[in-house]
């Protein structure tokens, strides 16, 4: 599904270094979720690839364990660089935000004892918890999270967090009846998906 | 200074421990690293007791407020077990084995040969949807019920001895947690405001 309709032609990076200086420079203005800046990074601003190449390319992902962003970041490294490409994408998406995280977490040893410190991260956490929980709400809003689909979520939730049961098992038995009852919806609804 | 470099090299018996948890649970990250969190608690806070639930929800507070993915919570909450060591472990470990698995799938989609399988990766798509779903919301209940038990300097062993939602119950991160949850899924404000309006309310005194 190429679309060339518009008027300028893509570019590509130069080299690896481009590649890595490009994906740290974006890591380091996502706030709360690097998706939207990937997106006009790549799209508008470098012009590496199209918008449909990047919905496609994110599709792709979300099947895949792991980090959206970072599974993108792979597969567009590679397109462009082979395996040294996805190393210096991810590298670049990672280095300096591990290392601005990682001084944090040396200052929150140092003074999370001070009781206004304390106090902060008490508020801070609270409203983590809120925004995961939201998240999940949004979410749940999808046409994927309908119906009988919801049941699949109430008992992830409940085998989790409320039997407190390993993960592992939980999604060995639940993953394929999840994706199995999937497969057999998209046969029974109107072959147009496809 | 040399107390803040202390902990860097401390706990070298528990990398493996964590370099096993991470690279399983690289794997079961569907939908991304918030959807583990519940295991990474189950397993630091619950089985190891390597921090309190009030610590390992500050941690993943932190990692919020900082710039980058958010899978990073992994590699605070490494440091926090086991220095920098730790935290280089476990950001290893949390994304090698799933960007092999990407590699891997997007060459062999590149090349062709996975074009069949269209409907397939649709159908994991959907499916796997409500089950992120089910994993996030546990992990913001788990990370709300610390939040509401904060006890401020509790020591691990200390929280983990408090069972009872009636111990300490901070209604003031209840009402925060809440209104968070209620902005977050209603409204399309920055999470880095609302972040920045709670470490605001814990310093004015409320939480």
């Amino acid at each position: 599904v190429s679309t060339e309709t518009n008027a300028a032609p893509l570019n590509t990076p130069r080299s690896s270094t481009e590649l890595f200086l490009v994906f740290t420079r974006l890591a380091l203005q996502g706030f709360g979720g690097v998706l939207p800046v990937a997106r006009h990074t790549l799209v508008e601003r470098q012009r590496w690839m199209s918008i449909e190449e990047f919905t496609d390319v994110l599709s792709r992902c979300q099947a895949l364990p792991g980090p959206n962003i970072i599974n993108m970041s792979v597969c567009i490294g590679a397109r462009h660089f082979g395996l040294r490409g996805s190393i210096a994408a991810v590298g670049g998406l990672l280095a300096a935000p591990l290392a601005i995280v990682l001084l944090l977490g040396v200052l929150y040893a140092n003074f999370a004892q001070v009781p206004a410190v304390a106090a902060a991260l008490r508020g801070t956490a609270a409203v983590a918890a809120g925004l995961i929980i939201g998240t999940a709400l949004r979410m749940s809003d999808s046409r994927r999270v309908r119906n009988w689909r919801a049941l699949f979520g109430v008992a992830a939730f409940l085998a989790v967090f409320w039997l407190r049961l390993p993960l592992a098992p939980v999604l060995l038995v639940l993953a394929p009846l999840a994706i199995l009852a999937a497969r057999y919806g998209q046969g029974t609804a109107q072959g147009t998906a496809t | 200074m040399m107390a803040s470099l202390e902990p860097l090299f401390e706990n070298f018996a528990r990398l493996p421990v964590l370099a096993f948890d991470y690279l399983v649970l690289s794997l079961l990250s569907v939908g991304g690293a918030a959807s583990v969190l519940p295991e990474m608690h189950r397993n630091l806070v619950e089985n190891y007791g390597w921090m309190s639930s009030e610590q390992f929800g500050q941690l993943y507070a932190l990692a919020q407020a900082a710039p980058g993915p958010n899978v990073l919570v992994v590699s605070l909450l490494g440091w926090q077990s086991a220095g920098v060591a730790g935290a280089l472990v476990t950001t290893l470990a949390m994304i090698g084995p799933s960007c092999a698995l990407t590699y891997w799938v997007d060459r062999a989609w590149r090349s062709g040969t996975a074009g069949t399988w269209a409907a397939w990766r649709s159908a994991v798509d959907d499916g796997l949807a409500p089950l992120t779903v089910g994993l996030l919301a546990a992990a913001g209940t788990l990370l709300a019920q610390a939040a509401a038990r904060s006890v401020a300097q509790a020591t691990p062993q200390e929280a983990l001895q408090a069972t009872s939602w009636a111990v300490d119950l901070n209604v003031f991160a209840v009402v925060l947690t809440v209104a968070a949850m209620l902005i977050s899924w209603r409204t399309r404000f920055h999470p880095l405001w609302m972040i920045a309006a709670g470490a605001a309310a814990g310093v004015a005194g409320l939480v």
